[in-house]
C-alpha cells in the first residue's frame, strides 16, 4: 500500500480531475480492504475452530482415522473416515456419470437446436430445479424413487450381475447407492447444464459458420466447433458439479441407511457419506463423537476444496489458450 | 473441378426486411468475379446465397433461382449441407479452429465425408497447403495450433481448408480486409493462381483489389438506407474501371460516395 501512495505522490496530481478522483479513493478503499480482511478473519477464525475441536477427539481415537471403517466415538471411540469418504466419493461420481450426458444434452439444445421460444422457458426450467429445497429432492427419492427403482434394480442384477456394480447377492433395490446418486444427479444437473450452455453460447459464430461452410451438418458442426471448444467450460462445470454433490446433506441423510463399509454394489441397500454422517450423528454426540464429527467435516472441506481447485486450474488454463488465439 | 453460375430474380430476406432485390447474374468457371458496393448493400449477403449459407441465420430466406452448372440449388430435394461441399467459402476475418493444429484444420473438412486413409489424407493437405502457398511456411509444424499463425498466414489456411474438399466454387467473403498489406499481396497471388481450377467471387471494399485480381465486376448499391440493395451494373472488370456506363458506378469507383 505505500507503494502505491508513493506514486501518486511523485506522480502530476496536480490537475483538477486526478485530485477530484482521489477524493472518494480513501473511503472506498478502506471499505474494500476492510471487506477483504473481515473475510479472511471469518474463514481464518472457522479454520481454528474446527481444527480445535477436532484435535482432542483426534488423540482420543483408538483406530487410524484415515483408514478405519466403522465411527463409533462415543463409546469404544473407534472411528475412521474410510468408509464415509468412500461413500462421498462414490455417490458423487455416480451422480456426475448421470447428470452430465443429460446436462450436456440440455445444454446443446438449448443452445443450439431449440426454436428461440422453446429455448427460454426450458433455460428457465433447468434453474428453477436448483432452487427445489434439497430436502424435497431427499422426501421424493425416499418416497417416490426408492420403490420405483426396485423392478430395474433387480433386473439390472438378474441381467448384468457379473459386472461390479450390479453384483450382489440377496437384498436388491431399496435404499441404495443409485437412488442417492439419481437423487443428487438431478440436484447437480442445473448448475453442470446453466455453465455448459453459457459456454456453448459464446462458441463464436465464426467457427460455427466455418464448420457449417464446409458442409457440416449441425452435429458435425457441433463436433467441430463446439465441443472442442467448450470441453475447459463443461469440465469445470462437472467440477462444480462434483463439489456439490459432495457437500449435499440432507438428501443422501434421508436415502442412505448409514452402513459403514466399503462396497461398490450400488444395487444393494448400502451407502453413506461424511456429510450424512455429521446430519445423522451430531445430535446425540458427546464431546469425541463432536469433535470427531468436525474433524470428519475437515476431511470433506478438504476434498471439495481439491476438486475446486482443480476446476479452477482448468479454466486458468482455458484463459492462457484463449490468450493465445487474440 | 469449375462450374458456372447463373442467378435469376433473386431476393433475400431478413424476416421482413428485404436486403437484396431482383438480382440477375452469370458467373463463369475459370475466373475471379469481384462484387463491390458501399457498406450495406447486400454484395456479403448475396454472396452467402450462393453456398447457401444465408439460411444459416435465423428468419433469412431466400426467392429466386440459383443455377450451378443447371442444377438449382434451392431446388426441393437439395440439401444445404451437399451444397456447401460443392461450393467452399472464406470468411472476412481468419477463422481456423482454435482448438485443431494446422493438419487437423485442413482435414476437417475432408473428414467430414467420412472415412479416409492416413496416406491420402497426408497427400490432400500438403496438396491443400501447397495450393494455398502455405506449405513451406508450415511443413515442419503441422501438429501445432492453427491459431498461433499469423493472420495473413492463418486466412491462407482457411483457403487450404476449403479448397482441400475439392469444392467447384470458392467464394470469399472480404478475405483480405483484416490483413496487411504483404499478407493481401500473397492472397491476391494465390486468387490468381486458384483461378485456373475454380470459379471464384470476392466480395471486397478495396477498389484496387478488385481492378487487380478480377475479370469481372458486379458494382451493387442501394437507392437508400433500408432499401434493398440491386446490381446497378456488371461488366468486363477493365470497362467497369475505364468507362462505366452508370453514373452510380463511376461516382463510387471514383471515390465520390460510399
Amino acid at each position: 500500500m505505500t507503494i502505491k501512495t508513493e506514486i501518486r505522490e511523485g506522480g502530476p496530481a496536480t490537475s483538477r480531475s486526478a485530485s477530484r478522483r482521489s477524493h472518494g479513493e480513501a473511503p472506498f478503499r478502506f471499505l474494500s480492504t476492510g471487506a477483504g480482511v473481515l473475510l479472511l478473519g471469518i474463514m481464518a477464525a472457522i479454520a481454528v475452530f474446527l481444527i480445535g475441536e477436532a484435535i482432542p477427539a483426534l488423540r482420543a481415537d483408538k483406530g487410524n482415522f484415515l483408514t478405519e471403517l466403522t465411527w463409533d466415538p462415543n463409546s469404544s471411540q473407534v472411528f475412521g473416515i474410510g468408509a464415509l469418504a468412500f461413500g462421498t466419493v462414490l455417490s458423487s461420481a455416480l451422480a456426475l456419470v448421470i447428470a452430465m450426458p443429460i446436462a450436456v444434452g440440455v445444454a446443446l439444445f438449448i443452445s443450439h437446436y431449440a426454436p428461440r421460444r422453446l429455448a427460454g422457458p426450458l433455460g428457465y426450467l433447468i434453474d428453477l430445479l436448483a432452487a427445489v429445497p434439497s430436502v424435497i429432492y431427499g422426501l421424493w427419492g425416499v418416497a417416490f424413487l426408492v420403490p420405483l427403482l426396485r423392478e430395474p434394480s433387480q433386473w439390472l442384477n438378474d441381467t448384468f450381475g457379473w459386472f461390479p456394480l450390479f453384483a450382489g447377492e440377496g437384498a436388491i433395490g431399496g435404499k441404495t447407492m443409485l437412488a442417492g446418486g439419481i437423487v443428487l444427479a438431478i440436484m447437480i444437473l442445473p448448475i453442470i447444464a446453466a455453465i455448459s450452455r453459457e459456454v456453448f453460447l459464446q462458441v463464436p459464430k465464426m467457427n460455427e459458420e466455418a464448420a457449417l461452410a464446409l458442409g457440416a451438418t449441425r452435429w458435425e458442426m457441433i463436433r467441430m466447433a463446439v465441443l472442442p471448444f467448450g470441453r475447459p467450460g463443461v469440465i469445470s462445470a462437472a467440477m462444480l458439479g462434483l463439489g456439490r454433490a459432495m457437500g449435499e446433506t440432507i438428501a443422501v441423510a434421508l436415502i442412505f441407511p448409514a452402513t459403514f463399509g466399503i462396497s461398490f454394489q450400488i444395487l444393494t441397500p448400502q451407502g453413506n457419506s461424511i456429510a450424512a454422517n455429521i446430519a445423522n450423528g451430531f445430535g446425540e454426540a458427546g464431546d469425541i463423537g463432536r469433535g470427531a464429527l468436525i474433524a470428519s467435516g475437515l476431511v470433506l472441506f478438504i476434498i471439495t476444496l481439491l476438486v475446486n481447485m482443480a476446476a479452477r486450474m482448468i479454466i486458468n488454463r482455458r484463459k492462457e489458450l484463449m490468450k493465445a488465439d487474440t | 473441378m469449375s462450374k458456372q453460375i447463373q442467378v435469376s430474380g433473386l431476393d433475400a430476406y431478413y424476416g421482413s426486411h428485404k436486403a437484396i432485390e431482383d438480382v440477375s447474374m452469370t458467373i463463369e468457371p475459370r475466373s475471379i468475379t469481384a462484387f463491390i458496393g458501399p457498406s450495406g448493400c447486400g454484395k456479403s449477403t448475396f454472396l452467402r446465397t450462393l453456398n447457401r449459407m444465408h439460411e444459416v441465420i435465423p428468419g433469412a430466406r431466400v426467392e429466386g433461382k440459383v443455377l450451378l452448372d443447371g442444377d438449382d440449388l434451392y431446388g426441393g430435394n437439395v440439401e444445404p449441407v451437399s451444397v456447401r461441399r460443392m461450393i467452399g467459402m472464406v470468411f472476412q476475418r481468419p477463422n481456423p479452429f482454435p482448438t485443431m493444429s494446422i493438419y487437423d484444420n485442413v482435414a476437417a473438412g475432408l473428414r467430414l465425408n467420412g472415412r479416409i486413409s492416413k496416406s491420402r489424407l497426408d497427400d490432400t493437405v500438403e496438396e491443400s497447403l501447397k495450393g494455398a502457398n502455405l506449405w513451406n511456411e508450415v511443413k515442419d509444424r503441422l501438429s501445432k495450433p492453427g491459431a498461433g499463425l499469423s493472420g495473413g498466414q492463418q486466412q491462407r489456411l482457411c483457403i487450404a481448408r476449403a479448397i482441400a474438399v475439392k469444392p467447384q466454387v470458392l467464394l470469399m467473403d472480404e478475405p483480405c480486409s483484416a490483413l496487411d498489406p504483404i499478407s493481401t499481396l500473397a492472397i491476391e497471388d494465390l486468387m490468381a493462381k486458384l483461378k485456373d481450377d475454380y470459379t471464384i467471387v470476392i466480395v471486397t471494399h478495396n477498389m484496387q483489389q478488385a481492378a487487380r485480381v478480377s475479370d469481372r465486376t458486379a458494382f451493387f448499391n442501394l437507392a437508400e438506407q433500408g432499401k434493398p440493395g440491386k446490381v446497378i451494373e456488371m461488366d468486363e472488370t477493365s470497362r467497369m474501371f475505364t468507362n462505366p456506363s452508370h453514373k452510380a458506378t463511376e461516382d463510387y469507383i471514383t471515390g465520390r460516395f460510399g
